[in-house]
């Protein structure tokens, strides 16, 4: 069987307030399904690795044949729980190890 | 240097539609700051038409100040061809970036005939009022006029309308990549949550049929380009394309 690839994306939530772990994930599926609906999004294989609030970052991981999408998604949220928010993808890799590289 | 003994070109990111509010210094700065932030390196900034060469002054100090190059730029609305001449013959020379909004078809064959043009913008919302057919874009890849596309509209609509939209957008696309028309993507927002990065913007050009190098080039150096040359040919030692006055004087 082939190894599915996968890729971690790290996020910056550009907001005012502070969110929910919870929050922020209902917004990132929403996204998501609403611009691939909810075939296009069971195929992302979408996960919240980590969360900080106070920082305001996030790890995320997709299946690599989704990133496109997911990038697109991430790109069309205007608001996290009902206030304007933006999400940016500082970086991208495939181990969560190189991530944290990047990042840093 | 790598080790192959070849450089790494950096590119630099611009966004040719970047509403600021001129009379807001201080929010145009923000909006400036924070554009330096996600990593562009150039933005064209939409006057009036009877915009003054102070506050072009004004906002050229604001980019420099934030590190980010700026350029003017005109969106002209002409309803006749007529019109459309007229307007390019005073303002060409005023602007770094001319863009026309193409309202009806004559207006919309003569932008992209004419080579003082260098953007082609459509009504977003009315579909029937898109021109770029395989006619338009074969005028415009003659003058070197590109197609833009704002993102602001994918971000503020949402259902039908963004359906509507994504489809018009994905067959102009496709016609501009057969007729070689560059696509320059650029923002056309004025609020700063709604700016994105310029790899998020090329992530959305993926939704209308362009890859990522592709993308990545409508906000790079297709947009550059355009700005390139227009300050060359506004530059005071420019004759004609390709020539242009390196020394003057009596020991020439």
């Amino acid at each position: 069987m082939k190894r599915i690839k996968r890729r971690y994306l790290a996020l910056q939530l550009d907001s005012d307030g502070l969110h929910s772990r919870k929050q922020f994930m209902e917004a990132v599926w929403g996204a998501v399904t609403k611009l691939h609906g909810e075939h296009g999004a069971s195929l992302t294989s979408l996960a919240l690795i980590d969360y900080d609030s106070e920082r305001k970052m996030a790890v995320l991981r997709t299946s690599l044949a989704t990133l496109d999408l997911v990038r697109a998604s991430l790109a069309l949220i205007k608001s996290v729980a009902g206030s304007e928010a933006a999400v940016h993808v500082t970086a991208v890799s495939g181990t969560i190890k190189a991530l944290h590289k990047k990042t840093q | 240097m790598s080790g192959s003994g070849v450089a790494a070109v950096k590119r630099v990111f611009t966004d040719l539609h970047f509403c600021l509010n001129v009379k807001d210094a201080a929010a145009a700065l923000r909006m400036v700051n924070k554009a330096a932030t996600l990593g562009y390196g150039l933005v064209a900034v939409p006057f009036a038409t009877e915009a003054r060469v102070d506050e072009v002054a004004g906002l050229r100090a604001v980019c420099g100040e934030a590190g980010v190059d700026f350029a003017s730029r005109v969106d002209l609305r002409p309803r006749t061809q007529n019109e459309l001449m007229r307007q390019v013959r005073r303002l060409r020379r005023k602007f770094e970036v001319v863009c026309v909004s193409c309202e009806n078809k004559a207006v919309a064959r003569q932008a992209a005939k004419d080579r003082r043009v260098d953007l082609l913008s459509f009504p977003l919302l009315d579909f029937r009022r898109r021109f770029f057919d395989r006619a338009e874009a074969e005028l415009a890849s003659n003058s070197f006029a590109a197609l833009e596309v704002d993102v602001k509209p994918l971000l503020v609509l949402e259902g039908p309308r963004r359906i509507r939209l994504l489809s018009s957008l994905r067959r102009e696309v496709a016609i501009a990549k057969k007729f070689h028309v560059p696509v320059v993507i650029s923002s056309g927002v004025s609020k700063e949550l709604l700016l994105r990065k310029p790899r998020e913007m090329a992530a959305l050009a993926f939704l209308f049929g362009l890859d990522e190098i592709s993308g990545l080039e409508a906000v790079s150096q297709s947009a550059n380009l355009i700005v390139e040359r227009n300050r060359e040919k506004l530059s005071s030692g420019f004759v004609a394309p390709g020539i242009r006055v390196v020394k003057e004087g009596k020991n020439c």
